[in-house]
């Protein structure tokens, strides 16, 4: 889904603008080999203070579901770069998981990561996803055994996106000792692309995540914190941010 | 895990493990013969088991109608329900060798029924609770402390319940190692919302015991306020194979109409979220909504996955007060009867009033004044 080395940005639809994830998106494009797009939601409750503000700010200024598709739609025109939608369940199953399906198919969006959807309760799911050729990402933790982790990358189609550490998300300083630990168990385990993510902010933290392992490495906080701080004006932080992270 | 189509473990993949291992501590426990011993040992020494079931005579004559009795559990331990549950669940904690507790509040009831277990069996507790309700329920935050427990203002989102139950949940993803989130209501991944019931249907076993004895036969109605649902699942629960009918009573806040309420199951749409499959108030893009209601304790967007389920089978039906109807039932036990009851549990009164004066002399009607209003007086006192 993405070449090995890869970067995969995160960064919250709506926040703080529609328009404004348009340029975000193009800007960080250039660096991405997937780009993971969040569905904001009232209560973020798997995320840390930095995307929790940014889901509020999207929120507040508006957000609709719709608009994500069209941004999704108007990203599509001018690249490739595989897309992977973000969101908690509950927005997509009051909206019906088919009908979301659909519009999230027609908008040239390639995988769906649903937070609270664990594989457990997600074969219905599965198999709509299957219906609409759309790829699938799910979770694992330092905790998942080694058995439910097989069962996880069976069911990505997309890639498997284990989580570095216990806790929420949010830039940290180091990366823990759980999340090598876990990355070893998969690189045995599973036969998808593996991603880690969780408290990546650095490009330390990224050449160390590539050497044992990792596929691809997920940040997102550290971007959130620049549309925290810049608003509408941040694609030149983000693009510093994301050469400075760029090990490809 | 479900309730017809309701339940289930909606998490992020980290809590599947502690819930599962929780799972399998309780299932082993319920039938362990010492915890069984020990927790009734605690209900009954500590916490002040069994609770009274009270003929309300005055406040029945008054009504002009059914016999009102009233499920003392006001009179438990804390001041509310909520102690059987914390009582039960810190137990397990503690032969599960948990050093820590982690609880939401929202009147604050739950975060003291957990502060004081954590007392008594020598378990650090960090309560969350919304920086709203920390205002109206300042009384209850002193105790908490009091109590040696660290109270954590949350200052996110509507600053109630379900954002402190966020909170609680991010804590739990971070610490499960060493820490049990002890979850107050109904409400929650499984196997919550069954083991809180478990440790909740005490209140109706009690009931149908002291009821046969004081009248030889089962009422014909149980009325409960519901939030999340626990006291209401609770008194219910012993007596869904009987024919009682059950009545669950939801906060109409302002007035259904209005917007401002937390009515779930009457406004309600399924939703999946706080970790279950059930009922929420929702917009139509499935993001929450704010809640209102004058008891912190009922002002939820969600509800219990089998409240969920009795609903849709018609077992139980769930109908809404407002806070002006349950502010006069609230003055009318306190002059009637020389009990103050909760907000929350004023709710349920106020409907059981309503129905009881529709009905026949010989018909009885149990409310669960799940507890006391001590809690509520300055909230009561600007209102009144």
């Amino acid at each position: 889904m993405f070449p090995s080395g890869s970067i995969i940005p995160y960064i919250t639809a709506g926040d703080p603008d529609m328009g404004s994830t348009l340029k975000f998106l193009q800007v960080i494009d250039d660096y991405a080999g997937a780009i993971e797009l969040g569905i904001p939601f009232s209560d973020p409750m798997a995320d840390g203070a930095t995307i929790q503000l940014s889901h509020h700010r999207a929120l507040k200024a508006g957000f609709k579901l719709e608009r994500v598709f069209q941004v999704a739609r108007e990203f599509r025109k001018d690249s490739e770069t595989p897309l992977v939608l973000m969101s908690y369940y509950n927005p997509i199953y009051r909206f019906g998981p088919e009908k979301f399906m659909e519009k999230v198919h027609e908008s040239g969006v390639d995988a769906l990561l649903v937070v609270d959807l664990p594989i457990t309760h997600a074969q219905e799911f599965l198999e709509k996803a299957r219906e609409f050729s759309l790829k699938t990402v799910f979770l694992a933790s330092p905790n998942t055994p080694d058995e439910r982790l097989a069962a996880i990358d069976k069911a990505s189609t997309g890639f498997v996106y284990l989580i570095s550490t216990y806790g929420t998300t949010g830039a940290r300083d180091k990366i823990s000792s759980h999340a090598f630990d876990l990355l070893r168990r998969a690189r045995k385990i599973c036969r998808r692309k593996i991603a880690v993510g969780f408290g990546v902010s650095r490009r330390e933290h990224v050449e160390n995540l590539i050497k044992e392992g990792a596929d691809g490495v997920v940040v997102g906080s550290a971007l959130v914190a620049l549309i925290e701080n810049l608003g509408k004006s941040a694609e030149d932080a983000l693009r510093k941010k994301m050469m400075e992270l760029s090990v490809l | 895990m479900w309730y017809g189509e309701f339940g289930g473990q909606f998490v992020p993949e980290t809590l599947m493990e502690p819930l599962r291992e929780l799972e399998k501590a309780y299932d082993r426990l319920k039938k362990d013969k010492r915890f069984l011993r020990e927790l009734h040992w605690y209900l009954r020494t500590w916490a002040g088991r069994p609770t009274p079931l009270y003929y309300a005579e005055r406040l029945s004559r008054k009504v002009g109608g059914a016999k009102i009795y009233l499920k003392r559990e006001d009179l438990l331990h804390g001041g509310a329900h909520k102690t059987n549950n914390a009582l039960g669940q810190a137990l397990l904690a503690k032969f599960m060798g948990k050093k820590r507790l982690i609880a939401e509040t929202g009147a604050g009831q739950h975060g003291v029924a957990t502060a004081m277990v954590g007392a008594l069996l020598g378990m650090k507790v960090t309560v969350y609770m919304g920086a709203e309700d920390m205002k109206r329920q300042s009384m209850n935050v002193f105790r908490m402390r009091l109590l040696g427990a660290e109270v954590i203002p949350v200052k996110q989102g509507s600053r109630t319940l379900k954002d402190a139950i966020n909170e609680a949940l991010r804590d739990w993803v971070a610490s499960f190692q060493d820490s049990h989130y002890l979850i107050g209501s109904v409400v929650g991944p499984h196997p919550y919302p069954a083991m809180v019931r478990d440790f909740q249907s005490v209140i109706g076993t009690e009931v149908k015991e002291q009821i046969q004895k004081m009248e030889g036969k089962l009422p014909d109605i149980i009325v409960a306020c519901v939030g999340g649902g626990s006291n209401a699942m609770g008194i219910f629960y012993p007596f869904i194979g009987e024919r009682t009918k059950l009545i669950g009573v939801e906060a109409a806040g302002k007035g259904l109409k209005m917007g401002m309420h937390a009515a779930t199951l009457n406004a309600g749409e399924k939703g999946v979220f706080h970790g279950m499959l059930s009922y929420f108030l929702q917009n139509e893009d499935g993001q929450i909504r704010e809640t209102h209601s004058i008891s912190a304790g009922l002002d939820y967007p969600g509800v219990g996955p089998e409240h969920a389920y009795l609903k849709s089978i018609g077992r139980a039906e769930y109908v809404a007060i407002e806070d002006s109807e349950a502010l006069n039932a609230f003055r009318e036990l306190s002059r009637v009867e020389g009990i103050i009851p909760a907000l929350e549990s004023s709710h349920a009164l106020a409907y059981a009033m309503k129905l009881a004066a529709e009905m026949d002399r010989d018909e009885i009607i149990v409310v669960n004044l799940s507890g006391r209003g001590d809690k509520d007086l300055d909230i009561v006192g600007g209102a009144l």
